[in-house]
């Protein structure tokens, strides 16, 4: 087990150009499940790689275990990694795969089948084996990389998209398989994903990189609920957050607490609400201060049991800002294209940005009339 | 790649060092025959003259012997004349050929694309004896129709795999969609697939005209007379009087001859050895 | 005008099918017709003899010993090539600057006309001009007046053919195992070095093997071009000194062509033959297997 930092760490490939990783300064907990979210150029894999190994800071350090390992090519940085494409050697059957960083390490030759068969039966695999890679399914390759990573019990795990690869079912369970595994071997863990369902998801925290820089660390409730700033609010939640810019302000709130305002508890009679609602929990409760805008909707999307509806405000300060609501499952109410509807935003969903660093500040109050 | 400092150093020292190395070794002939043609003759027989440097000032001589008092533009030309002629020809048998295999006979051309592939590594030092009777039968005995007939029969099969890996690669919905567009099967394959492949046409005419320089054998066997000859044959064989090698105006024709071949292959390397791995490497 | 596939397939490919089997087929099986018979260049008739030209060939010490320096030749040859072209694809595989005119200095030797490189290293290999023997005697190895007679010893001149004819194909191997090594993915070497293997444990547990079938594409071909090569021995040595170099492919030019005897040339030359369906074999199993996998 270990803990990994980063100080300062920097990577710039080419001279002259914005760095693909700036001044990361980030720590694990022991035996976290941190995961790096950002969109592709964000720099989360080059700095995955770096902690690697992989790839050379151009400044700034890399600790493990409280050691500076700058200096260690990777064999000896006590890590474990497993790629986007496995990079399972193809020339191996699946147990030669498996032992292979056991030999390489030098470990005593009587303890590899012991090690092998512990991992291959903690996967699953142990009848796979005899197989060479290609002869596997994706799955199944996804698990035998996992094993050749913990065969040797390293003191971090390092995954670099390990489901990309895999179609959208099989990705669920293998993230929960994934995540369980994670929590039973409780082995410190970085995990680089763009996909923001598998950070939420699986990340005991969560570090958002845009653009080489880290734009928040935090658990998933943090970064979803406390966005640090307007990409962190913008890149996480589908539809995104929605912004209003005003004056030196921007203000946002989230799709799902846009809401018709007779769905809220407190703006009708609670029988009446019952009546619209079939099931109770997606309701806002008592939620205070509301800000009432209309809203005029203009295009639908059904997502089975939701509705999301695109359209713009109309009157009022922000008038023909283009928003989007996310109406739960269970409402009955028929929206239109081209009708117009009292929505409200509860005030403690408010969320304040600085224009200018576009960093969350304290609420206000701003006129929205 | 991925070592500490002194290793990386040492790692990047020997890297540079194999290289300068190869280099040196691979390319030295070539280095010299430039030195060569512009040294006076005295200055080339001497022993005690260091031989890497001029000792005596260059001098054009060689390069004037070479092209006034021999025949090696003469050979350049039947060169290049027997080398346009065999393209065409191998355009003409190996487009079509190559189409059809990949395209319109399944796995049975599959098969008969490797057995064709196969044919060019039938070597000219089994076939040039009774090839050399066949010739003379036909009457082409020392003239240069017959390697003109002779020599397509390894740029054809080459030319036959390398095209076929490359109309393999073109998406087939195109021609779907051009025959859903009206044009019959034959009709997408002139107007559509061969103005798409024009560079894999090209490799192909490339290599077969490398091929023809490069040939020896064949020239050798068929071709008597002096001024019918290729270049790769008369350089090496006819610049030489009796025992006496004119080695400045040798080492110009080789190096005049070899630099634009050397040049053009190499731009399509690339293409060639793809049909050289044989889908070995994917 | 309604076609079926196949038909306008077998229309399109036959032309190509009749030439090559003119030009490959007819003169491949004339040449077992010949071998069997009493063809002279200038003769006429044609008759059946039955095994006595390969009896006459197999009894003579010239075809022993070029069959023997056929294999010393290309054996040795293949050697040399296999751990070069190893190297250098190696050393050429990761991107530097300078790259391409390196790769383009390499490649010469294979790109140019391989009488013209030949004649430029029988100049460098001159008895009396030789700039290497030069470099000996200036460097104090080898004393004025005895220095080495690269193409008129024996040992000496079967050193020097093995040696140009390896440096006319390492840039052919070498672009070949280079198109295998960049055909692994970076993920792979990367895995190993994570896996705490170092640069020679993922060298001969990673790479090479992960290249090997593109290797076994390069020795065939090499295989192939060597034994039937015969423009680097002609050209050096025309076989000598005292048939010492002479192989296999040489000796059919001086039997049947320039002795006249097409029938003892054409017989020597079916010796070649096993090599070539051995190799065929091989290279349809690769070609097969890359098909499956």
């Amino acid at each position: 087990m270990a803990i990994v930092e980063t100080r300062k760490l920097t990577k710039v490939f080419k001279q002259g150009q914005p760095g693909a990783v700036n001044h990361v300064d980030l720590e694990t907990r022991e035996g976290e499940f941190l995961v790096f979210l950002g969109p592709s150029g964000s720099g989360k894999t080059t700095l995955l790689r770096m902690i690697a190994g992989l790839e050379t800071p151009t400044s700034g350090e890399i600790l493990i275990g409280g050691n500076v390992v700058n200096h260690l090519p990777p064999r000896e940085r006590r890590i474990a990694m497993v790629f986007q494409s496995y990079a399972l050697y193809p020339h191996l059957t699946v147990y030669q795969n498996i032992v292979f960083p056991l030999k390489a390490q030098k470990v005593k030759k009587e303890l590899h089948k012991q090690k092998v068969e512990w991992a291959s039966a903690l996967l699953g695999i142990g009848r796979l084996l005899d197989r060479k890679p290609r002869e596997l399914s994706g799955g199944e390759r996804q698990r035998v990389a996992l094993a050749r990573a913990i065969v040797r019990e390293p003191s971090v795990f390092l995954l670099d998209e390990p489901l990309s690869n895999l179609d959208a079912k099989l990705r669920a369970s293998a993230r929960e398989e994934l995540e369980q595994f994670q929590k039973r071997v409780g082995t410190t863990t970085i995990y680089v994903t763009h996909d923001q369902v598998e950070a939420m998801a699986m990340g005991d925290r969560v570090v958002v990189l845009n653009q080489g820089t880290v734009r928040q660390i935090g658990t998933p409730q943090e970064v979803y609920d406390q966005p640090a700033d307007t990409f962190v609010a913008t890149f996480l939640g589908s539809p995104p957050m929605n912004l209003l810019e005003t004056d030196d302000l921007i203000v946002g709130f989230r799709p799902e607490r846009f809401l018709p305002s007779g769905l809220v508890a407190g703006s009708g009679s609670t029988d009446e609400i019952a009546s619209r609602m079939k099931t109770e929990h997606l309701l806002l409760a008592d939620v205070g201060k509301r800000v009432p805008l209309r809203f005029r909707v203009e295009y639908i999307e059904y997502l089975g049991a939701e509705r999301i509806l695109y359209g713009a405000l109309e009157g009022g300060r922000f008038p023909g800002k283009a928003v989007a609501s996310r109406i739960p499952s269970g409402v009955t109410e028929r929206y239109e294209a081209n009708s117009v509807h009292d929505f409200i935003v509860p005030e403690s969903e408010l969320k304040f940005f600085d224009r200018a660093s576009e960093k969350r500040v304290a609420p206000k109050a701003i006129p929205w009339q | 790649m991925v070592s500490g400092t002194g290793r990386r150093v040492f790692g990047g020292l020997v890297h540079a060092l194999v290289l300068m190395a190869f280099s040196v070794l691979l390319a030295f002939p070539f280095y010299w025959m430039l030195i060569t043609i512009f040294k006076r003759t005295n200055d080339l027989y001497n022993l005690q003259n260091n031989p890497f440097k001029f000792n005596e000032k260059p001098t054009l001589e060689h390069l004037q012997l070479l092209f006034h008092d021999t025949l090696y533009l003469r050979w350049v030309a039947n060169t290049a004349f027997v080398g346009a002629i065999v393209v065409l020809i191998t355009l003409v048998l190996a487009v079509p050929a190559a189409y059809a295999l990949a395209r319109l006979t399944g796995r049975w051309g599959e098969r008969l694309g490797i057995a064709i592939f196969l044919t060019y590594l039938v070597p000219p030092t089994l076939l040039f004896i009774p090839l050399s009777r066949l010739v003379a039968i036909l009457g082409l005995q020392d003239s240069l129709w017959s390697l003109i007939v002779v020599y397509p029969s390894f740029t054809v099969p080459f030319s036959i795999w390398l095209l076929m890996g490359f109309f393999k690669s073109i998406p087939r919905e195109l021609e779907d969609a051009a025959m859903v567009d009206g044009l019959t099967r034959f009709g997408a394959f002139v107007k559509l697939v061969v103005p798409i492949s024009v560079s894999g046409i090209l490799t192909v005419v490339i290599f077969s005209f490398t091929l023809v320089t490069q040939e020896f054998v064949y020239a050798l066997t068929f071709i008597s007379s002096e001024a019918h000859q290729m270049v790769g044959v008369g350089v090496p064989i006819f610049l030489v009087r009796g025992d006496v090698y004119y080695w400045g105006s040798l080492m110009a024709a080789c190096l005049i001859t070899s630099l634009p071949i050397a040049l053009l292959y190499n731009l399509f390397l690339d293409r060639f050895i793809a049909g050289f791995t044989v889908g070995a490497v994917k | 005008m309604a076609m079926t596939n196949r038909k306008l397939g077998v229309l399109m490919f036959s032309p190509a099918i009749i030439y090559v089997l003119a030009v490959v087929g007819v003169p491949f099986v004339l040449a077992f017709v010949y071998a069997v018979g009493d063809v002279k260049i200038a003769s006429v008739g044609y008759h059946y003899v039955g095994l006595a030209n390969f009896r006459s060939v197999l009894e003579s010490p010239t075809f022993r010993r070029s069959l023997y320096d056929s294999i010393i030749f290309t054996v040795g040859t293949q050697v040399v090539v296999l751990v070069g072209s190893t190297v250098l694809s190696l050393a050429l595989k990761d991107r530097f600057t300078g790259r391409g005119f390196i790769r383009f200095l390499i490649l010469l030797p294979w790109v140019a006309p391989v009488s013209l490189g030949t004649i430029g290293w029988k100049w460098i290999l001159d008895s009396i001009y030789s700039v290497i023997n030069w470099v000996l005697v200036h460097l104090h190895f080898v004393r004025p007046f005895d220095t080495p007679m690269w193409l008129g010893e024996p040992t000496l001149a079967m050193i020097s053919v093995i040696g140009v004819e390896s440096w006319r194909l390492l840039p052919f191997s070498t672009v070949i195992l280079l198109a295998g090594l960049t055909a692994i993915p970076r993920d792979i070497p990367e895995a190993a070095a994570v896996d705490g293997a170092g640069f020679w444990r993922t060298l001969f547990q990673i790479t090479i093997p992960m290249i090997l079938p593109i290797v076994n594409v390069a020795i065939l071909f090499g295989v192939i071009f060597v034994f039937t090569d015969m423009t680097v021995v002609y050209i050096l040595t025309r076989g000598g000194p005292y048939d010492t170099t002479q192989v296999l492919p040489s000796l059919a030019f001086f039997t049947g062509i320039l002795g006249s005897d097409l029938a003892e040339g054409a017989a020597i030359s079916i010796f070649l033959v096993p090599i070539l369906v051995a190799v065929a074999y091989f290279m349809l199993r690769v070609a097969s297997r890359a098909e499956v996998g």
